[in-house]
C-alpha cells in the first residue's frame, strides 16, 4: 500500500485552489537497473477529483509526470468545510484515495 | 421461479459485461486510459488518436514553466485556458519518448488550469493543448532548456 497523499486545500473568493502530493515512483520504463534490464513501467495512470462525492476532475497521465507527482487546480464554487477527495489508480491496478477538509 | 445453475452462470456473465461497458469495474476504467494518445510520438498521431484536427497557435491558452530547467526529472509546469468550452487540457514535451505527459478533463466545476511536474529527457519544446467542444485542438509552446548536473550546454 502506498504511502498517504498530501493534500491541501484553501478557499479564496468563490473557488477552492488544491495542490496535491502523491507519494509515487513513476518509473518510466526507460530506465535500466544495474545488470542492464530495463525496469519495468510503474506510473499512475488516472487520477479523479471530487468536491464532496460529486467528481470535479479526472485526469489521465503517463509516465512523463515526475516523481510524487504535484497537482494543483482550482474548484470553482467550493467553500470552508467541503470535503476534496483525490484517488489515484496506477497501471499495476494499486489505488489509494486520501481527502481533506477545504479551509 | 427456481434458476438452474447454468442460467445463473450465464446471468452473472451478462451482468459483468454490461457493468464492464458502464466503466464501473476496475479493470474496465484501466482500459480507458487511452493508450494510442499516450504512445503518440508526434503531433499528427496524437491528433489521430485523440480524433481532432490539426492543432493551431493560439493566444488563449498558456503554458507556464522556467526558461531554464536545472533538473530534468522535475521541471514544473502548468497549462491554462481563458476560453469558454475547454474540455481536455494535456501538456506536451516534444523530444520525450512520448509526447504525451498528462491528459486533464475538464468539467464545469473546475477552472481549466492544472499545474503539475514534468520528466524531460533534453532541451524541447512543451506544449499545451485544449481539445475544444467542437474538437478544435489548440496550442501554446515554450521552449525550456534542461541543463544536467550543470555540464549540459
Amino acid at each position: 500500500m502506498a504511502d498517504p497523499m498530501r493534500i491541501r486545500a484553501q478557499a479564496a473568493g468563490d473557488k477552492a485552489t488544491v495542490r496535491v502530493l502523491m507519494a509515487h515512483e513513476m518509473e518510466t520504463g526507460q530506465r535500466k537497473d544495474g545488470a542492464g534490464k530495463v525496469i519495468p513501467a510503474w506510473f499512475i495512470q488516472d487520477v479523479t477529483a471530487t468536491l464532496n462525492g460529486k467528481t470535479v476532475m479526472t485526469a489521465q497521465w503517463g509516465p512523463a509526470v515526475a516523481k510524487n507527482p504535484f497537482l494543483q487546480f482550482n474548484v470553482k464554487g467550493a467553500k470552508a468545510g467541503d470535503k476534496v477527495a483525490i484517488t489515484w489508480v496506477d497501471n499495476k491496478g494499486d489505488k489509494r484515495t486520501d481527502e481533506a477538509v477545504v479551509s | 421461479m427456481k434458476h438452474t445453475r447454468r442460467q445463473l452462470l450465464q446471468r452473472s456473465a451478462v451482468l459483468a459485461t454490461m457493468l464492464g461497458g458502464l466503466g464501473l469495474l476496475p479493470q474496465a476504467a484501466q482500459a480507458a486510459w487511452n493508450k494510442a494518445a499516450f504512445d503518440a510520438k508526434n503531433m499528427a498521431d496524437l491528433a489521430k488518436a485523440l480524433g481532432g484536427s490539426v492543432p493551431t497557435l493560439s493566444k488563449d491558452v498558456t503554458l507556464t514553466g522556467p526558461d531554464i530547467a536545472e533538473n530534468g526529472a522535475v521541471v514544473p509546469v502548468g497549462c491554462a485556458s481563458t476560453l469558454p468550452g475547454v474540455k481536455k487540457l494535456l501538456l506536451l514535451v516534444e523530444k520525450n519518448p512520448a509526447m504525451l505527459c498528462a491528459m486533464f478533463d475538464v468539467t464545469d466545476a473546475v477552472e481549466p488550469s492544472f499545474a503539475t511536474r514534468v520528466k524531460m529527457g533534453q532541451s524541447s519544446n512543451v506544449m499545451a493543448v485544449a481539445v475544444m467542444d467542437d474538437g478544435k485542438l489548440l496550442y501554446a509552446q515554450k521552449e525550456i532548456k534542461v541543463t544536467l548536473g550543470g555540464c549540459g550546454g
